[in-house]
């Protein structure tokens, strides 16, 4: 079994951004089942955190107001999950509720730490 | 009175402790065998075990003088007024002393709920190896180990401090939730002694309740959680050797004394800011208690699972918040999610995905449950399932 990072980015800066707060409300619980759908099948490493969506974004010579979006989209939620490869990691990745208002689900894989 | 005696005398002096315990038993079947009961049993047994104490006491104290005056625990004992305090107060406390000391890390954990049994609740070997449904000898070993563990590192039985308290308030409140779950789920058709067991798990939550300083949350919710298990303890069982599941039972035969009870302690249970697993599993047990099947059921049960398998894994709690969904979303919702669990080696779990494709795919349904009757380990889990095969 390898860790997997599901991190989600939504557009959390645009006056008319998709996801909606009042869609965020409404995901709440399809989002609690989709992580109790991983929990059952003891595939969640750690339990979730919450984030806040201010943030601070820190350069070289500057910290300015977050969260961070060089782009449209912010981070705005990661969880580590268990899975055997990608295609099983992508596999839950895709069960995220806040897919269908336009978020991006990026999967990263942890690696080993490297042998000495 | 074994604890009470402990405290007197030291962890190192447990057998003796028990020895004179079961000295004292031994003594009243004698007498009162003979005459009639005393008027008031249980003090009389106390007095009984006090003299026997002081004997004792002073037996080895004439010993220790003049054959090891270098033992300085009895030394002190020497030279003070040997008291033995058996109020209902002090008899209290050297049980929740007793307590803690039996959830020291140094027992080990298998070891605890048998240890608590035999040294708290005076349950013989015999019993302990019924309700465990193995052989008396694996207990006895089990019970030694430990007492050798009690004694090697001379534990001392003292009121818990704040440390302790912080330290192994969890493990306290976990063994006495596996007394009481060895009660009430055990295998065992021995149903007086199951019984006992749950009575005995939440006598011993009470002590926690009676003092201030374990009376917290965690130990209402643990409390909560078992009082609403145990209004449905007459439900569960019939006077057959037979299991009655939850959604077969009479709702009628619910203890409401007991639900309210639990919701008392439940309300009570949030008044910290943490959630424990016994916070969640007391929410789970008490919209179970609800007995007419509101829409909002079924869904509040789904999400407590929910946040009880985010927090901790259990092969249970997977497959019961898999039937949640199931209850609260539909069989089509639940049988993908059930798919995944991957407990191929449980027949619960095919027991489950035998349930969830009865009125959808028969066959299916039958192969589940013939696996599940293959997997079964006891007659009680496999009458179950031969009933729902049947009724296929």
């Amino acid at each position: 079994m390898n860790e997997f990072l599901i991190a989600i980015h939504r557009d959390m800066k645009s006056k008319d951004a998709s996801p909606s707060p009042e869609q965020m409300q409404a995901a709440i619980k399809p989002f609690q089942d989709w992580i109790g759908d991983i929990a059952a099948q003891n595939k969640l490493v750690s339990p979730p955190k919450r984030w806040d969506a201010v943030g601070k974004v820190v350069k070289q010579d500057s910290v300015t107001d977050g969260p961070y979006a060089e782009i449209k989209e912010s981070l705005g939620g990661m969880i580590l999950v268990r899975a055997e490869n990608y295609e099983e990691a992508v596999e839950i990745a895709k069960g995220c509720p806040i897919l269908q208002w336009g978020a991006t689900v990026e999967v990263r894989m942890a690696m080993a730490p490297p042998q000495e | 009175m074994v604890a009470v005696l402990c405290a007197l005398f030291g962890m190192e002096h447990i057998e003796t402790a028990e020895d004179i315990v079961s000295d004292t038993f031994l003594t009243a079947t004698e007498t009162w065998s003979y005459g009639s009961i005393p008027e008031n049993p249980v003090a009389w047994l106390y007095t009984v075990a006090k003299n026997k104490a002081r004997n004792h006491l002073n037996r080895t104290r004439l010993f220790e003088q003049k054959l090891a005056p270098q033992i300085r625990y009895q030394a002190q004992l020497a030279t003070e007024e040997i008291t033995i305090d058996l109020s209902q107060q002090h008899i209290s406390d050297s049980q929740l002393a007793m307590i803690f000391a039996v959830c020291d890390p140094v027992v080990p954990a298998d070891a605890q709920v048998a240890l608590a049994l035999n040294l708290l609740c005076g349950f013989g070997i015999q019993e302990i190896a019924t309700a465990f449904f193995t052989g008396k000898d694996v207990i006895y070993k089990r019970l030694s180990r430990a007492k050798q563990k009690l004694k090697e590192h001379n534990l001392q039985i003292g009121q818990p401090g704040p440390g302790a308290i912080k330290e192994r308030l969890l493990m306290v409140i976990r063994t006495i939730y596996l007394v009481f779950s060895e009660g009430y789920y055990s295998i065992s058709h021995d149903r007086v002694l199951r019984k006992d067991l749950c009575d005995e798990a939440m006598r011993l939550a009470s002590l926690l309740l009676d003092n201030k300083a374990t009376d917290l949350p965690a130990v209402n919710a643990l409390m909560a959680l078992m009082c609403f298990h145990a209004s449905r303890f007459e439900a569960r069982n019939s006077h057959t050797e037979e299991m009655i599941l939850y959604k077969d039972q009479d709702r009628s035969l619910w203890d409401n004394s007991l639900i309210e009870k639990g919701i008392y302690y439940l309300n009570r249970s949030s008044e910290g800011p943490v959630a424990t697993r016994y916070h969640l599993e007391a929410g789970i047990a008490y919209w179970h208690t609800l007995k007419e099947e509101l829409p909002e059921k079924w869904e509040n049960i789904l999400q407590l699972y929910n946040k009880l398998l985010i927090i901790e894994y259990s092969p249970v709690a997977a497959l019961n918040r898999t039937y949640a969904l199931a209850m609260a979303r539909g069989k089509e919702a639940a049988i993908p999610e059930a798919a995944k669990l991957g407990l191929t080696d449980n027949h619960f779990y095919f027991s489950l995905l035998g349930n969830l494709y009865t009125g959808v795919d028969k066959d299916k349904a039958r192969q589940y449950y013939s696996k599940a009757l293959e997997l079964a380990g006891n007659a009680t889990d496999r009458q179950t399932i031969t009933k729902y095969l049947d009724a296929l």
